[in-house]
This record gives structure tokens, sequence and C-alpha cells, in this order.
């Protein structure tokens, strides 16, 4: 998987991209309003012109001398700088031309309104030209005037220029300052982040029992806090858990080895006879099995809270399983006059043998602790989640004793540890297999029966 | 009966050998791998016996190139790892059966027998006898000195498993295995209550008593002469 940016370069940059977005509007609606600005007011002032050039023309006397209008034209010019004048009649002949460019010479367009102010460039200058064609109430002119007004624009182009400059560097300069207080403002604004880290590093095994406080981080850090705490506390348990168990171990170890290394010493501590060796060795014998067997039980438990194996899942009919079971255990629960009973049918689907293992535990448990003559009874029910109730009469189990009934190596009666079979595991390896089937167990008991209830959905275990 | 055992742990490797001879096999043990591979490639054994954790060349390899060879001599792996993944792996490589250390030794007698058995072929007798017990297999009866004898279905199954197997020390988990098909140790003394009901109805009466118990080990049935 790609590693994603860092954090803190990605707001930097969003930081950027937005401001560099915002200042280049802003930019760009500065020089557009300064550029309209000039524009108008080169019409305005080109309109100026061609009514005052109108006006004269209509009211100087006509009988007035040409070269008289024509100074009038470069009295009015001179009032306003840098405007040039051009006009001509209809037969091409020029009544008026200030001096500089040809302004007549505008290439016109097809298609522009005659009298439109257009901008026009020569080898040197640019140009603003307001091009108006009248016809003039005087007798003089025959036929319409063309008005040819112009204006250099390069001093405004000039200013414009300059201005888009400025703008753009002080753009790319905002950007660039926007950018580092971004990324400054970043860091100070992941402080809390680091500091909730800091907290956490400091939090060892032996520790686990620290917790993050949601009030003294940022309102949304308080989700990661919580988030960590909840994985603390799961940590917390199976640590303890974890190590509660490797006690157990220690502890339901130590006594059997104890045993064997007292009598095998003081065996061992004077001659005797053949016999008597013997006897040893048939008493270390049975401590041996049972050190095999709570090995045995334990990697099996190990082994059930791994995953189940697909391949191995199969449909299981219950039914079938108990009565196979009521057949070895039959001879004896007749021993003990106990009888045995099924009610109901139903089937799962399983792993066979963790399912038959899980019902023998809780059936020999059952025969274990029924009283003679009474009977145990074992109820399937497959109707929306498969029940399995192994249920007997008998003494009932202290209601403070029955949470803990499933926890490894727990035992009703410390004392009893190593009077009875077994090795403490067998409910822990049912809860086990259930758990591993998606399933649940659960236990009531009052004074007329103790019931054991497996839970395993229907479908079995969806592997997902 | 000629078996080889390859087994690096010294006190397993020796007291196997011991345990083995003592049971009327011709035992050769190895202690690694490479000593292992020569002797079963060279000599013909009946029997492997070989330890999946080997310090030189494992168990699987040694067992692939015995196979890749021709050499067809049965193999029963010893493994502490007793995961699904490494059982399937020696039965697909070619081993003919496994047991998960520790186990009891009566267990692996009782293997090593089957295994030997296998491929000879099986009794067709219809009326398996000892001393003056028979069992008809086709009738489904019993007598022991002429006088019927009423068994259970699984009391019947047990006493047929004891008398095939004769002079055998059955533990108590091959028994429960086999006639129950309980593959997982029990807490409880359920074999020791079936052997009991069956001693009841087939010794009792009698003098001679045909079961006996192997104490730590099992159960066997024998015409008592052998002893």
């Amino acid at each position: 998987m790609k590693r994603p940016m860092s954090l803190s370069l990605r707001i930097t940059l969003l930081f950027g991209i937005s401001a560099a977005l915002v200042l280049t509007v802003f930019g760009w609606t500065i020089n557009n309003t300064i550029e309209s600005h000039f524009a108008s007011e080169d019409s305005s002032e080109l309109e100026a012109v061609a009514a005052v050039v109108e006006k004269s023309l209509a009211t100087l006397p006509a009988a007035d001398q040409l070269s008289h209008i024509q100074q009038h034209f470069t009295d009015l010019l001179s009032a306003h700088r840098g405007t040039m004048l051009h006009i001509t009649d209809a037969s091409g002949r020029t009544l008026y031309a200030s001096p500089g460019p040809d302004v007549a010479a505008l290439p016109v367009a097809d298609g522009t309104p005659r009298e439109d102010i257009q901008e026009w460039q020569d080898s040197a200058h640019r140009y603003r030209v307001l091009r108006r064609t009248r016809a003039i109430e005087q007798e003089l002119y025959t036929s319409p005037l063309t008005i040819v007004v112009a204006i250099a624009i390069d001093y405004h182009l000039h200013l414009l220029q300059r201005l888009r400059q400025t703008l753009w560097y002080m753009v790319a300069g905002a950007i660039v300052v926007t950018g580092i207080l971004g990324w400054l403002t970043v860091r100070q604004g992941h402080k809390p982040l680091h500091q909730i880290v800091e907290q956490i590093q400091h939090i060892s095994a032996q520790e686990l029992h620290t917790r993050l406080l949601p009030e003294s981080v940022p309102a949304e850090l308080t989700e990661l806090a919580n988030s960590c705490n909840a994985l603390l506390q799961r940590m917390q348990q199976a640590f303890v858990q974890l190590s509660n168990f490797s006690d157990d171990i220690a502890h339901e170890l130590r006594t059997p080895v104890t045993v064997l290394m007292t009598q095998t010493q003081v065996a061992l501590s004077q001659i005797r006879s053949a016999e008597a060796y013997r006897e040893v060795l048939y008493s270390n014998m049975e401590e041996y099995e049972r050190l095999a067997q709570m090995i045995g039980d334990m990697l099996f438990l190990a082994k059930t809270s791994n995953k189940l194996d697909a391949q191995i899942m199969a449909e299981v009919d219950l039914g079938a399983e108990v009565h196979s079971l009521f057949d070895y255990y039959e001879a004896w629960a007749d021993e003990r006059g106990i009888t045995l009973a099924v009610t109901g049918d139903g089937s799962v689907r399983g792993d066979r043998l963790m399912l038959r293992r899980a019902l023998s535990n809780l059936l020999s448990n059952a025969i274990r602790h029924t009283p003679a003559q009474q009977s145990v009874t074992v109820h399937l029910d497959s109707n929306g989640h498969t029940r399995i109730s192994v249920r007997n009469p008998g003494a009932p189990i202290p209601a403070q004793h029955l949470d803990r009934l499933f926890d490894r190596f727990y035992r009703i009666d410390p004392s009893r540890q190593r009077s009875g079979e077994g090795t403490g595991l067998g409910l822990a390896i049912v809860k086990a297999i259930a758990q591993a089937h998606h399933g649940s167990i659960h236990v009531s008991s009052d004074v007329a029966y103790t019931q054991f209830t497996l839970v395993l959905p229907r479908t079995g275990a969806c592997l997902d | 009966m000629k078996l080889l055992i390859i087994e690096d742990e010294i006190k397993t490797g020796a007291y196997l050998k011991q345990g083995l001879s003592e049971a009327g096999f011709i035992v050769d043990l190895a202690q690694n791998g490479l000593d292992g591979q020569h002797l079963a490639m060279t000599e013909d054994y009946d029997l492997v016996i070989l330890d999946v954790m080997l310090p030189d060349l494992d168990g699987w390899r040694l067992l692939q190139s015995l196979r890749g060879a021709g050499r067809l001599v049965p193999v029963l792996f010893l493994t502490a790892r007793d995961s699904v993944d490494d059982r399937v792996k020696g039965l697909e490589l070619g081993a003919d059966d496994y047991l998960v250390k520790p186990f009891a030794f009566a267990e692996l007698l009782a293997r090593v027998r089957t295994l030997l058995r296998r491929g000879t072929t099986p009794t067709t007798e219809q009326i398996l006898q000892i001393a003056d017990l028979e069992l008809d297999l086709t009738r489904r009866r019993v007598s022991r000195g002429g006088k019927r004898i009423t068994l259970t279905a699984k009391e019947f199954a047990l006493l047929e498993l004891m008398i095939r197997r004769q002079g055998e020390v059955l533990p108590r988990s091959l028994i429960a295995s086999q006639v129950w098909d309980m593959n997982f140790d029990s807490d409880t003394n359920i074999i020791d209550v079936a052997i009991r009901r069956l001693r009841a109805k087939i010794d009792d009466a009698f003098s001679v008593k045909l079961i006996r118990t192997i104490r730590g080990m099992g159960y066997t049935i024998d015409d008592g002469d052998a002893t």
C-alpha cells in the first residue's frame, strides 16, 4: 500500500492552492477594473472632442477660410493633449489632418460599426480611435464628412502592464507566505497530537491501566483518545488473562512435578524391593499421564482459538452424535444408576470432532454430578439457532461461580484440585469450541437442575 | 521383524529401542537424519519410526527422498507439533501413520503392530477363539465352555478387538478409538468400566481369567498359558 502524503504537507498544499486561487481571481478583477476604467476615460475624451469638432464645423461661418478653420482645430487639439484629428469629405479630400501618424488609415474590419471606438497600432504606438461620418448642415460641405479622432494610449498600457506585474509578484509572494504560515500553523495545530503520541509512547506492558484523558485533548481528537482507551482496555484484559494463564500453567505443573520429584527421591534414598520400585514407577506413570493430558488439552485450546479449518466443516447430525456418546457413556452411567435421555433433534454445520468433544465434556460433567437413580437429559433444538442443552439434577452450583466456570483451571473447590479426574480445562475447551463455531455456552443452576446450553448459529461458523 | 528408529533425542531414542527390542523386534537406532537416511536406503526394514524434528535433515525431506527412491517401507512419524497441516503434510508425503508427543508407549506399540499387520491378508475365519472362549462373527454369538454368553453390541466389538489382537497390550485410548470412535482422551474411566462389565460376563464365572490388566498400560486378553 502506498503511504498517504504527510498531513502537514497535505494541509500546506491545500492552503497554498486556495490562496493562489483567491489571489489570482482578486488580481484579475483589479486588472480588469482598471483596464475598463482607462477605456471608458479614453472613450469619453474621444466623444467630447468629436462633439466639439462637429459643433465647430456646423457653427463656424462658411465664409471663413479653410485655414481659419484649421487653426481653430489646432487650438482645440492643444487643449486635449495627445488627441489627433482627421477630417475628410466623401470625395477623399482632407479638410484637416493633425500632425503625426495618419489616423485615417485605420483599417476597418468587416462588420464593425463604423462609429465604434477601436484600437489601432502603428509601428511605434497604440491608439484608441473614434471614427464618425456626419452630414453637416453647412452649404460649404456638400457631402457627409468623416471625422476621425484618435488618442495615444501607450501611457495607459504601460501603467497597466506595471500594475499587472506588481499584482503577479504580490500574488506569488502571498502564496509562498501563506504556505509557510500554513505549515507553521499546522505544526502548531498538531501539537495536541504529538502530546497524545508522547503519552501513548510511555505506556508499557506494566502500565496498561493508564488511560488517556479525553477531556484533555481537542474535541477532534476525543474519538481517537476514546478508541485508544478502548484498545488499551482490551489489551489489558488479554494481557491479564494471558499472564493469569501462564501463572495457572506454572502452578498446575508445579504440583505434579513436586509429587514426582518427592516420591522418586524418597524411593531412591534407600534400597528397596523390586515391588516397591515398581509401585513408584506406576505412581509416576499416573502423574505423567495427567501431565500429558494437560499438555494435550492446552494445545487443543490454543489450536481451537484459531480459526476453524474450512475443509473439515461438515453437516453434523447432532442426534446421531448424542446417541454415539450415549453408547460410550452408557456403561459408566449404568454402573452409577443414571439414565441418559435425549429429546428433540437437530443438525449444525461445524467440525464434527470438535462438537463431539464439546458434547462429550458436557455429558461427562453432567453424569459425574448426577446423584444415583436420576437422569441426565440432552435437549436438541434447531429452531433458529441450534441449541444443545445438557441438564442434570444435583447440588446447585453457587451463583458466584457460574461466570467463572469456563475459565481455564477454574475449580469451584480449590482443595479438590487433585482429587477429581481431569485437568480443569474441560469447560474451557467447550467454550473455545463454541466460540470457534461463532456460538456461545451458557449455564444456569438452581436447586432442581444444572443446565449447560451450547448455542450455535444454524449456518455454522461463517468463515469470514 | 526389523525396525529403524530415527530420533535425535538421546533418551527417547534409547528407551524406544529398549522397549521395542523387549517387545520382540530387532531395532536399529539412528540419531540424526543423514545416518537414518543412509540406513533406510541401504538396509531392509519392515517399518521406520521417524521423528520430524531432526537437526540436519528433517523428517519431511528424509521421507521425501525415501519415497523418491521408491522405498515403500511403512513410515510412522513422531511429531511434537499437533497441527492439522503437519499431519496432512506427513500423510501426503507418504507417511503411514503419526503419533503426537507425548504418547504412551503402549499406543506406539499398538500402532507399530497395526502397520506391520497391514498388507497381510486379513483373517477371514468366521469364528475367533481363545482358550475355551468362542466368538461367532457371522451369528454374533459368544460362548465360553459351551455356555452362551449375551453381550451388547459394543461389548461384542470390544471382545472381538481384543481377541483379534490377543497377546497385545491395548491402551485405553486405542480401545476408545476403535470401539467407540472417540479419538480424544476422555477424562473418565469409561474403558475400565466397560472392561469390568465384559469381565463380569466372560471371566467371573470361570477359574481361568482371560482378560488381564497391565497396570499403567492397558488391557490384554490371552489364554493364560503364555505367562
